[in-house]
């Protein structure tokens, strides 16, 4: 993120605080007012997010790490303070609770399966629609994208038809061709696929508007001169365009593996976790201790862990990709 | 992500001849480079693998649609019927019957608009701040802004509960808007647009004697109007379609959000048996205004994506 630094290279001149230099003449004190004036806006003007940030974010954050030191339970919610320490209970325990390690397995495998698969086909739609069309070229990017914009819980609704064994629309056209349909959310070997066919399916508008900006930044030239050179499409294709869409292919990768590790909605609405735990996640883990059983302070060490995760695997994921690009 | 900063791109820049319809231009090109963009790949090919993923992805949609207007034994037909052989509104009846649909609507609606107004304001200030104003610790706000940008939301769920609970603000529009009313993306739209105002402009109007909150809410809000569509179509759509907190946040069905209604009548097993068309129109109605106001303002989804690479 190279645009941290920007506003510093930009502030350097103008020196502010008690150590600039007094101002020598009459000339500079407009600028110095000026100075100030901008100093006291930018405060006001960055308090009401700044105070909101800290009530519903830093503050429930710090919440999270205290409350999994602890006991925290029902009768803590109206009364918070009197949870009790228990230093690290939550966390050994978390590691010998089996129905929480299936839910890590549960969710590592929504994301090794799912996140290669969205952004593979993410890219194939983004460059069909990039270098083979350009007629109707907003049709298509309007269908394929229509999913993301779309409400979980009714996406839920229709796929839990279609996926239906009795009735449903896949069901229907298995018999037509004397198949019989799987009972794909009650079997405990296809249920989890299931749903990573359809987050596949709702994410997959994302990564193509993420791979269409990045091909569009890629310069024409560069192009034409691998044609001219008479490089075969699939050679442009895996010389030039691939490692100079690496910048897109790591952010879209890595914004896809975090939403696929907090994956909650789609169990939490299909299958409610199951059969068996088969799509019991992370997620789906706290939430239950959290407000179905009210064991706050065991699902706060829950969320941490999935945090800690999911920065591991962030950290790992732009090491790995960044030093592939040399 | 700078290579998604292309906010407005020419639609056929980056490749290909200017106009694709004109005849006049279709001869070689001065530089004798073939200038079809077509041409890399095989046309009919494309349009075939595109169609079939088309169809695959909005098959769900037009099905939800149909499955809206049939009744109860189109539904249950076996093969299924896609076009309804007799049109009926049952279902439409029967579902307000049911659920307060009208309630919920307004729920949603109350809580996506004020959630947009507040962020409209409050990124707007921000944004506007760390893209114009010079100030100490202007770097270490916008380090926190980025920072808020990568935590997970679940990561604060339970705490907020307490905290909403304490407040007594559950199963109210405050407790449901509060916790979204300044967003971390929001504020990185806003920079973004912010940034592209000239200097020149804001400096003349502090020699004029401007007020800062005269100019930034008369010259530069303005000046960053599509970005301010942007954000709110984005902030409304996100909103409308949030889930996971207005069900942690209402308990009583009076103040359930459309979502959290539905969801909760469709996984209550002793309502929602043999409701499937209930269940259809339901969805009709949360999907069809978004995806409405989507198709005519899609152009504003895509260019925020692409400003700050995120949904």
């Amino acid at each position: 993120m190279s645009t941290t630094t920007e506003p510093a290279a930009e502030a350097a001149p103008v020196k502010t605080g008690p150590g600039a230099h007094p101002p020598p003449g009459g000339r500079n004190r407009g600028k110095r007012e000026t100075v100030a004036v901008q100093h006291t806006a930018g405060w006001l003007f960055s308090t009401p997010f700044l105070v909101l940030f800290a009530v519903f974010m830093a503050l429930p954050i710090v919440a999270t790490l205290v409350m999994s030191f602890t006991d925290f339970g029902l009768r803590n919610v109206t009364d918070p303070f009197s949870a009790e320490f228990i230093g690290f209970e939550n966390y050994t325990k978390l590691l010998d609770d089996e129905k929480f390690l299936k839910s890590l397995f549960n969710t590592a495998y929504f994301v090794v399966v799912g996140v290669p698969l969205t952004v593979g086909l993410g890219l194939f739609v983004a460059v069909l629609l990039n270098n083979g069309i350009d007629r109707a070229r907003t049709f298509f990017r309007v269908g394929f994208y229509a999913p993301v914009v779309t409400s979980i819980v009714a996406i839920a609704v229709v796929w839990r038809f279609v996926l239906d064994p009795a009735d449903g629309l896949i069901a229907g056209l298995a018999s037509e061709v004397g198949l019989t349909s799987p009972d794909f959310l009650g079997s405990e070997a296809l249920a989890m696929p299931s749903l990573i066919v359809m987050a596949v399916w709702r994410n997959l508008g994302t990564v193509m508007v993420l791979f269409i900006a990045g091909l569009q930044a890629i310069p024409p030239d560069v192009r034409e001169a691998a044609r001219l050179d008479g490089a075969s499409t699939w050679q442009e294709f895996r010389r030039i365009t691939v490692p100079l869409l690496r910048p897109t292919m790591l952010y879209t990768t890595v914004i896809t593996t975090i939403g696929y590790l907090n994956v909650f909605e789609e169990p939490f609405v299909m299958t409610q976790g199951g059969p068996s735990d088969s799509t019991l996640t992370v997620s789906l883990s706290m939430y239950r201790e959290g407000f179905n059983f009210f064991h706050m302070g065991y699902a706060s060490a829950m969320a941490y862990v999935l945090f800690v995760v999911i920065m591991a695997i962030t950290v790992l994921q732009l090491r790995l990709l960044k030093d592939n690009t040399k | 992500m700078s290579a998604a900063r292309t906010t407005t791109p020419p639609p056929s820049a980056p490749t290909g001849p200017q106009d694709p319809k004109g005849p006049g231009r279709s001869g070689p090109s001065p530089v004798g480079v073939p200038t079809s963009r077509g041409g890399r790949l095989r046309k009919p090919g494309v349009y075939v693998l595109l169609s079939i993923g088309l169809l695959v992805m909005v098959a769900p949609f037009l099905w939800m649609g149909l499955s809206a207007f049939k009744t109860d034994r189109d539904l249950t037909a076996n093969p299924p019927v896609w076009i309804p052989t007799e049109w009926t509104l049952e279902h439409f009846g029967e579902l307000l019957d049911r659920l307060d649909i009208p309630l919920y609507f307004f729920n949603s609606l109350t809580v996506a608009v004020l959630v947009t107004a507040c962020n409209l304001v409050f990124c707007s200030m921000l944004g506007y701040a760390l893209a114009k104003l010079r100030f100490g610790g202007r770097n270490k706000v916008f380090a926190l802004v980025l920072g808020a940008l990568m935590v997970p939301g679940n990561l604060m769920l339970l705490p907020l509960f307490v905290l909403m609970s304490k407040l007594q603000l559950i199963d109210s529009y405050a407790g449901l808007v509060l916790p979204f009313a300044a967003q971390a993306f929001g504020v990185f739209l806003m920079r973004q647009f912010m940034q592209s105002i000239p200097d020149e402009l804001l400096e003349a109007a502090r020699i004029d004697g401007a007020r800062e909150w005269y100019i930034f809410w008369r010259i530069a809000m303005p000046l960053v109007k599509p970005a301010l569509a942007t954000l709110s179509i984005l902030i409304f759509l996100g909103s409308w379609n949030n889930f996971v907190w207005p069900l942690i946040a209402t308990n009583d069905p009076e103040k359930y959000t459309l979502p959290v209604a539905l969801a909760t009548f469709a996984t209550d097993p002793n309502q929602s048996a043999g409701s499937n068309g209930m269940l259809m129109v339901g969805s009709l109605l949360i999907i069809l205004p978004v995806l409405l106001v989507f198709i005519v303002l899609q152009r504003h989804f895509t260019q925020g994506l692409a400003t700050t690479g995120m949904k």
